[in-house]
């Protein structure tokens, strides 16, 4: 009865020997400290999803999926439909990103292929810092120069041209969805260029000189053969830039016109998500209206997830075509 | 012939045209700022505090202080975190664990500010029963973690080999490796990127609406509400009053000063070699 | 250097300003300019209370409330029964002053005063009335030109007392409205722009041209802004200023919780879109240096606080109504 037990003793004082050896160099304490540091992580983000989870129940449980057809949003009467939020979300980054990709992508053509490298690396600098101007100064900017702007000169000018189409009808008010687009687009720019730049430089020289070689134009080299070979990448720029513009809060709240309709002109006022739960999240007196309004970030949560997500294999697609990319 | 030449001349017209407007942004915007926000500085916005809606003057020192606390928070919480991630990503760690920690980092990383404001207020402001500029401060370190992850890994990995091995054969543990060699080889990297990410944050509005919240006077300690300048920017230029204006320009111009600033700091005079990938 | 220098601001971070009492509160942006003007004045005389309160709407007065995080609410609309039941602890209703809410508009080549109906209202903001030269405009406003333009509707975006005085006078006086829309702080507007706190309808009605919002008196005049004349149950075309404000308050008959409305008063000099703003108190205050605090503030608000509210046009409270309050203050535990 003693000998097995003072066996597993000496195993055990062995281990721990062992244990207190390691410990004292400090490695696996190192290692554990920063393991749970590294951990917190994981934690925080699950925590985050569970929170959003279960504090949008009260809303997902009454509303089901009508949540995401209804089009009234009615605090007083207990009703909440999301369609108008998403529309207004969804409407104003396509309408950005029909904007920023064409500017930015002519901008990272001409930095990547036209213009001498240390002209396209300060002129890239300048333009990465746009990046760091902060979503609340659009808004400012958009407010007292961009707003005045839509209403006396670009939106009547749009009204006089094309006015017929249902795209451009209705009160010219210089708030509302359009004018959200234009501010995110300009805030999407640096993204788009500064990603498109680095998948265009990523494209093997052999490719450009091939097509030099048979006789193109640098433009036909750069349109038919850099830009196709670089696709992926400057599609993962932008699925990140529409990442981000899904999540524009500050900016597009003080443009939007916050009005909670589906309207087919472009210069009626909208409402985004975002904007919507900057506005009514302190004071949601109501658990349901609270809920929804949970229930709404989560939806923002999830359609980010998707997108950034897509940006990311589009990434781990080009690596293994072998076009390196940073 | 002559036609594909034409094509190419006006396209490369198109694309420096389309530069040409991208870059042109920021110095419209820097120059409004500077003329707008500019007359309104003066030494009252730095030093005196909000007064009585609709009367002129004051100044916005409550708020100036307020995003100095939210960013000391941000370092002492997010940036340690972030920067021992990092260090556990690039140095140590095998294979499924690392990958878990990336993804979320990722996951992270995309949330939108909002939204990490209603997380801050479920587990902040919530259980403490008030505002405070702790859970601005938690906020803000969320959105800080993952790029501060992301640079401190990226640069240590681009230390070379050769260091670490070297460091070990004269017979030093991991730790004392990473710590006495590794890690300030990597440290110019490191503090880029962790500048930038601070500097990001401090520019946020919309986490600190329902965390921070705002406070017409000065917050002492971590368990009141403060006053930010983004949030003041943001109350100050919807609302009717010019005065009011006046000041949310200029503290407008003091923030993207602060970002700029903190900006080309980290690039060119710490990193001039390249700046860390976004 | 460095690690005393980094002490030292932790210890201030850390610590606490001694003595110094904090309140928060949070609500109505109706009476903001009135409640940051007594706070200021009221820290003035006592420098060890500091009453900090953010103007987010009455919705979100009342929500922060029930969450805790503030100590006091502000709300234009008195909670109702249903919102009293979630509070923790019974909240008490404490007038402070009475304002009124007034159509601001800003219209090219019209700057004199312009009479409003209340089926004009209803209209506009029914969406069914869409031009500034519409019949139902014109014909209250003999003599003036107006533009044929369309009217751009203003409205709050957010949770806001001043929605439910400007929707509540109009459930009283268009069974339209009140059937398709009704009453409250957050409605299903029908038409116009959104736009957060009074602030940011009168700061969008003075920028955008055509348009048409409802404010507190006080944000028209300090912005040099257009209000028009509402027609009273009486009949009559009245101006929003002290005089009318007043003689709507008296004409109240003032329950003892003090939760009444006296939009569409009676009296011919009425104004008929007038409410009283209340504080909201909780009953049962744990923390002595607050209660003292709040009742003191309280007190002095019903006193030396009446005499200012001239000056930011907002009407005193009557004195029967002062003198029921100042015994309500014993409630507070």
């Amino acid at each position: 009865m003693a000998a097995p037990t003072a066996g597993l003793a000496g195993g055990a004082a062995g281990w721990v020997r062992a244990l207190i050896g390691r410990l004292k160099t400090g490695d696996a304490a190192a290692h554990t400290a920063a393991a749970m540091f590294a951990a917190i992580i994981p934690v925080a983000t699950v925590l985050l999803v569970t929170e959003l989870w279960n504090r949008s129940a009260l809303a997902r449980h009454k509303f089901g999926f009508s949540f995401f057809t209804g089009q009234v949003w009615d605090p007083i009467a207990g009703q909440f439909g999301a369609l108008p939020f998403i529309y207004g979300t969804v409407i104003t980054s396509l309408v950005a990103l029909l904007i920023a990709v064409p500017l930015g992508l002519g901008a990272a053509i001409f930095l990547a292929e036209m213009a001498p490298p240390r002209i396209s690396d300060a002129l890239t600098f300048v333009i990465e810092l746009l990046a760091a101007v902060p979503s609340v100064i659009f808004g400012l900017l958009g407010i007292f120069v961009l707003v005045p702007f839509m209403r006396e000169v670009a939106q009547p000018f749009l009204m006089k041209t094309l006015g017929y189409l249902p795209l451009f009808s209705g009160p010219n008010y210089g708030v509302g969805v359009l004018t959200a687009s234009v501010v995110l687009a300009i805030m999407l720019l640096p993204f788009i260029v500064s990603i498109s730049r680095e998948a265009l430089l990523a494209v093997p020289r052999d490719q450009r000189e091939a097509a030099l070689a048979v006789g193109s134009t640098r433009w036909e080299a750069v349109s038919k053969v850099v830009v196709p070979y670089a696709r992926l990448g400057i599609i993962s720029s932008v699925f990140l830039a529409l990442a981000r513009a899904l999540g524009e809060t500050m900016a597009v709240t003080m443009v939007i016109g916050n009005n909670p309709k589906i309207s087919a002109s472009l210069l009626a006022p909208g409402y985004s998500i975002a904007s919507v739960i900057a506005n009514e999240f302190t004071e949601a007196t109501d658990d349901l209206h609270l809920s929804a309004l949970i229930e709404l970030g989560l939806v923002l949560f999830l359609l980010t997830i998707v997108f950034n997500g897509l940006a990311r294999l589009m990434v781990l697609a080009t690596t293994r075509r072998g076009t390196a990319h940073p | 012939m002559i036609w594909r030449k034409l094509v190419n001349f006006v396209m490369l017209g198109v694309t420096a045209l389309c530069t040409l407007l991208t870059v042109s942004v920021l110095f419209f915007i820097l120059g409004y700022l500077l003329f707008h926000g500019g007359r309104a500085l003066s030494w009252d916005f730095f030093t005196k505090l909000p007064t009585p809606v609709g009367e002129s003057g004051g100044g916005m020192a409550n708020a100036i202080v307020g995003t100095g606390k939210l960013l000391l928070i941000t370092v002492l919480i997010g940036v340690p975190i972030g920067f021992l991630g990092g260090v556990y990503l690039s140095e140590f760690g095998g294979k499924t664990f690392p990958f878990f920690v990336r993804y979320m980092t990722d996951l992270l990383n995309g949330v939108p500010s909002i939204v990490i404001g209603i997380f801050a207020y479920a587990l902040v402001v919530m259980p403490m029963k008030h505002f405070s500029a702790l859970a601005g401060g938690v906020a803000l370190s969320i959105m800080v973690i993952p790029i501060t992850i992301r640079s401190t890994e990226q640069f240590l990995r681009a230390v070379p080999d050769s260091l670490r091995e070297g460091a070990l054969a004269l017979g030093a543990s991991q730790w004392k490796t990473i710590a006495t060699v590794v890690i300030p080889a990597g440290m110019r990297g490191i503090l880029t990127g962790t500048i930038l990410g601070v500097a990001r944050v401090a520019g946020e509005t919309a986490p600190l609406l329902f965390t921070a919240f705002s406070n017409r006077y000065w917050s002492p300690g971590l368990n009141q509400p403060t006053a930010s300048l983004p949030v003041m920017v943001y109350t100050y230029a919807v609302a009717p009053y010019e005065d009011w204006h006046r000041q949310a320009w200029a503290a407008g111009l003091v923030l993207l000063a602060l970002m700029l600033a903190a900006n080309i700091a980290a690039r060119v005079v710490i990193s001039p070699k390249g700046a860390p990938s976004a | 250097m460095r690690t005393s220098l980094l002490a030292l601001c932790l210890i201030a971070l850390v610590a606490s300003a001694s003595g110094q009492t904090m309140l928060n509160g949070a609500g109505a942006t109706f009476p903001y300019p009135i409640y940051s003007k007594w706070f200021d004045e009221f820290h003035k005389l006592h420098p060890d209370v500091q009453i900090n309160y953010q103007a987010i709407g009455s919705g979100g007065g009342i929500r922060q409330l029930e969450a805790g995080t503030v100590d006091f609410g502000a709300s234009d609309q008195p909670m109702n029964d249903e919102q009293l039941k979630k509070q923790k602890t019974a909240v008490l209703h404490f007038p402070t002053v009475a304002g009124a809410v007034v159509p601001t508009y800003n219209v090219t080549g019209v700057a004199r005063d312009l009479n409003f109906t209340p089926e004009a209202l209803a209209g506009i903001f029914l969406g069914q009335v869409k031009n500034w030269n519409a019949p139902e405009i014109a014909k209250a406003n003999p003599g003036v030109k107006l533009p044929s333009a369309e009217i751009v509707v203003v409205h709050r975006s957010d949770g806001s007392g001043t929605t439910f005085i400007w929707t509540d006078f109009l459930s009283k006086t268009s069974p339209e409205w009140k059937s398709a829309v009704g009453s409250g702080t957050s409605v299903n507007w029908p038409a116009g722009l959104g736009a957060k706190g009074n602030e940011g309808v009168a700061g969008l009605v003075k920028q955008t041209p055509n348009s048409l919002g409802y404010v507190e008196l006080i944000y028209a005049i300090q912005n040099d802004m257009a209000y028009g004349r509402v027609r009273n149950a009486a009949g009559k075309f009245i101006k929003a200023d002290l005089s009318s404000v007043t003689a709507a308050a008296a004409a109240a008959k003032v329950p003892d919780d003090f939760r009444v409305s006296i939009t569409n008063a009676e009296g011919k000099d009425a104004y008929p879109i007038a409410s009283f703003t209340w504080l909201l108190i909780p009953d049962k205050i744990d923390d002595a240096k607050k209660k003292e605090a709040i009742v003191e503030m309280l007190k002095w608000a019903l006193g030396p606080g009446q005499k200012m509210t001239a000056a930011l046009h907002y009407a005193a409270l009557p004195s029967n109504v002062v003198s029921k309050e100042l015994k309500a203050i014993s409630k507070i535990q």
